[in-house]
């Protein structure tokens, strides 16, 4: 979970942006380099929450193929599916 | 300065699938064991692999482990060793059934066996016919596996050690490997994992190319470990790749976008591949494509600003056929290379997706270096298994499928021979008493570098320099200037310097420390490529366009020491077969 007291809490997100499937690799990195800083703490928390995912499960979501029951969830991913890489 | 040190019979580095079948034997044998992982363990590469574990059940027709072994074999272009390959394919069958045991929901016929797909290389009665070989779980073999391991162990208690990266390996005097150091990345702070066995599962170093199927964490960890430690790095220049890899991006658009009668073209709109193969075309296999791309972008008809690509058009399929026959297709292509298929051709290159070669090992999973006459002296303590091992079982080109059945059958051989060391060999070994220095000063001297290199761009070059020099198909002039470019930007590699020098989750140390790995791995491939004057498998050259049995069928071992090379010969011996005598491979 996100400490907003720890001045490290993007590095960690960074890390956990770190995934076994290139594709997510890509696409986290370029959302977080892109925009993550712009969202709310909630959103934040969400993101956080995401990357917990299986990475399989992930892409799914991410590319479209199925979505999440959790509104503030499918309102990111709605944003990660806009996200290019070039 | 002594380091606080933990204790554990085992410590395995890497939580893929190697890693996690190693650990689940010795936890099983009540062993106390340590993983260790950069990221959590479902989230290996492993999760990756969709195409099954290659295993003779001979489910949907009579199948054998023995026709396994001469498709492997033929696969490799006869540089695997016979032995290791006979145990990899006799072992496959029960590995599989062990994973169902462990519950693995693999896909199934009506009667309840394990469903079997087809996959190119597998044949029946030695070439004669295809056969459905490959045991899958969906499009999910990777991820299943992953799950079905990770939760086996915890059931057995093994010890996960997550976002923990090791450094290096510890040896004593003797050469015996008494365990590694490495550091928590919460904390920054670097620990002794003393062990009486060490096994390395850390997974490829793909990430040496700029064109890469291979995610951010395969970084060789385990290869720069071994050859900072003084062990050879074996056929490092046999590096598979895939044809069609999104240009920039590397991610993978499958072959059945050209089954399905997409096409490449170069800058002048040619559909070249009919000069190359006037009868497959553009189904050519995987290296005859790939060697014609890169002959394209060579000769200066690549697409593109750079002309660095070639274009694979699909368009001419229309909306239809692409959405229901390609599905995920125009999403990757639109992601990743900003062009909808449906309108425009995908930008491709061929690009890097597995290393055959590692760290040495017989097919107990032993590591093993030249030493008293012996080219195959185990290295007492140590261990490897999966793609950063090499048994070899790939030799040359690995066979579709025995990815993850090398995962299998090694982590598990490897496993049971760490617990036969422990048997015979009780107790902890006392550790050196510079146990440690040579990490720490390793992270002195990147925290106290002053005026040095930026990471990322000793990196890029690296990655640049590998492409251009080392790429699929490989031509001499480039690859001797390669071999100097190599090393000087392992030079630069040696004065990288980070502006964060905090400790508390520095993702910028994790990235130069991975760097030191890769950079080994890099001039390990372009110094083997370079010296090996025949084209064999994946390494496919110019100026010797065919295999040489008499010179060249011998495995390459690269010693970081003076970027040395020397050769062992290949086992053509089986265990128990035959020998399967080098032939012209076609299929």
């Amino acid at each position: 979970m996100i400490n907003p007291d720890s001045d490290r809490t993007l590095d960690r997100i960074r890390w956990r942006c770190r995934r076994g499937l290139l594709e997510l690799d890509l696409i986290l990195t370029s959302f977080l380099e892109g925009g993550f800083e712009r969202l709310t703490p909630a959103q934040q928390e969400t993101f956080s929450g995401l990357l917990g995912r299986a990475d399989t499960d992930l892409w799914d979501l991410v590319s479209g193929r199925s979505h999440s029951a959790d509104q503030a969830e499918e309102a990111l991913l709605d944003t990660l599916r806009r996200v290019g890489t070039v | 300065m002594a380091l606080p040190t933990r204790k554990f019979d085992a410590v395995i580095v890497g939580a893929g699938g190697a890693g996690m079948r190693a650990s689940l034997q010795l936890a099983e044998a009540g062993l106390k064991v340590a993983v260790l992982s950069k990221v959590f363990p479902t989230r290996s590469h492993t999760v990756a692999a969709q195409g099954g574990i290659g295993a003779a059940l001979g489910n949907m027709g009579e199948d054998s482990w023995l026709w396994h072994m001469y498709d492997t074999i033929k696969g490799s272009d006869y540089l695997g060793d016979q032995d290791a390959i006979e145990f990899l394919c006799r072992m496959a069958p029960q590995a599989v059934i062990e994973l169902e045991h462990f519950g693995m929901p693999f896909d199934r016929n009506e009667d309840g066996t394990v469903y079997q797909r087809p996959f190119g290389g597998h044949s029946q009665n030695f070439g004669e016919r295809p056969v459905q070989r490959s045991c899958c779980a969906a499009d999910r073999t990777g991820h299943a596996m992953l799950h079905t391991l990770y939760q086996r162990n915890v059931r057995a208690n093994t010890l996960f050690f997550v976002e923990w990266m090791a450094l290096d390996l510890i040896r004593d005097a003797s050469g015996q490997v008494l365990g590694v150091t490495a550091m928590e990345m919460e904390t920054g702070e670097v620990w002794i994992f003393h062990a009486r066995a060490t096994l390395f599962a850390t997974g490829g170093a793909g990430r040496i190319y700029s064109a890469s199927t291979n995610a951010f964490i395969n970084t060789g960890d385990g290869l720069g470990m071994a050859a900072r430690a003084g062990i050879p790095l074996e056929d490092m220049e046999f590096w598979q790749f895939h044809p069609t890899g999104v240009a920039g991006a590397g991610v993978l658009i499958t072959e059945g976008v050209r089954g399905e009668g997409g096409y490449l073209l170069n800058k002048d709109g040619e559909r070249f591949m009919e000069r190359y193969a006037p009868t497959m075309k553009d189904l050519a296999s995987r290296d005859v494509v790939s060697r014609a791309m890169a002959t394209e972008i060579k000769e200066g008809r690549g697409a593109g600003k750079e002309a660095d690509h070639i274009l694979l058009k699909l368009d001419h399929l229309g909306l239809d056929v692409i959405e229901k026959r390609l599905p995920g297709i125009r999403e990757i292509a639109k992601k990743f290379a900003n062009v909808d298929p449906v309108k425009d051709p995908i930008p491709v290159v061929p690009t890097c997706h597995y290393q055959m070669g590692g760290v040495p090992t017989n097919y107990h999973g032993e590591v093993v270096a030249p030493a008293n006459g012996n080219p195959n002296t185990v290295v007492p303590g140590f261990y490897a298994a999966g793609e950063c091992a090499c048994a070899s079982v790939h030799g040359a080109n690995r066979l579709g499928t025995n990815s993850l059945t090398d995962l299998l059958v090694f982590g598990r051989a490897s496993g049971e021979s760490v617990i036969r060391f422990l048997k015979e060999n009780p107790g902890h070994k006392d550790l050196p008493t510079d146990a440690g220095d040579y990490s720490m000063q390793r992270m002195a001297r990147l925290d106290g570098q002053t005026g040095g290199e930026s990471v990322f761009e000793v990196g890029a070059e690296m990655r640049r320099t590998m492409q251009a020099h080392c790429g699929v198909f490989r031509f001499p002039d480039m690859l001797q200037s390669g071999v100097q470019k190599i090393k000087a930007v392992a030079e630069r590699a040696k004065r990288t310097e980070i502006k964060d020098k905090s400790r508390t989750f520095n993702t910028a140390r994790v990235e130069a420390l991975e760097l030191d790995n890769l950079i080994e791995v890099a001039v390990a491939t372009l110094v083997s490529a370079d010296a090996r004057q025949e084209s064999r498998g994946a390494h496919d050259r110019a100026d010797f366009a065919k295999r040489d049995d008499v010179n060249w069928l011998k495995h390459s071992l690269w010693y970081r020491d003076g970027s040395r090379l020397d050769y062992k010969p290949v086992n053509l011996q089986p265990m128990t077969a035959q020998t399967f005598e080098p032939k012209v491979r076609s299929y």
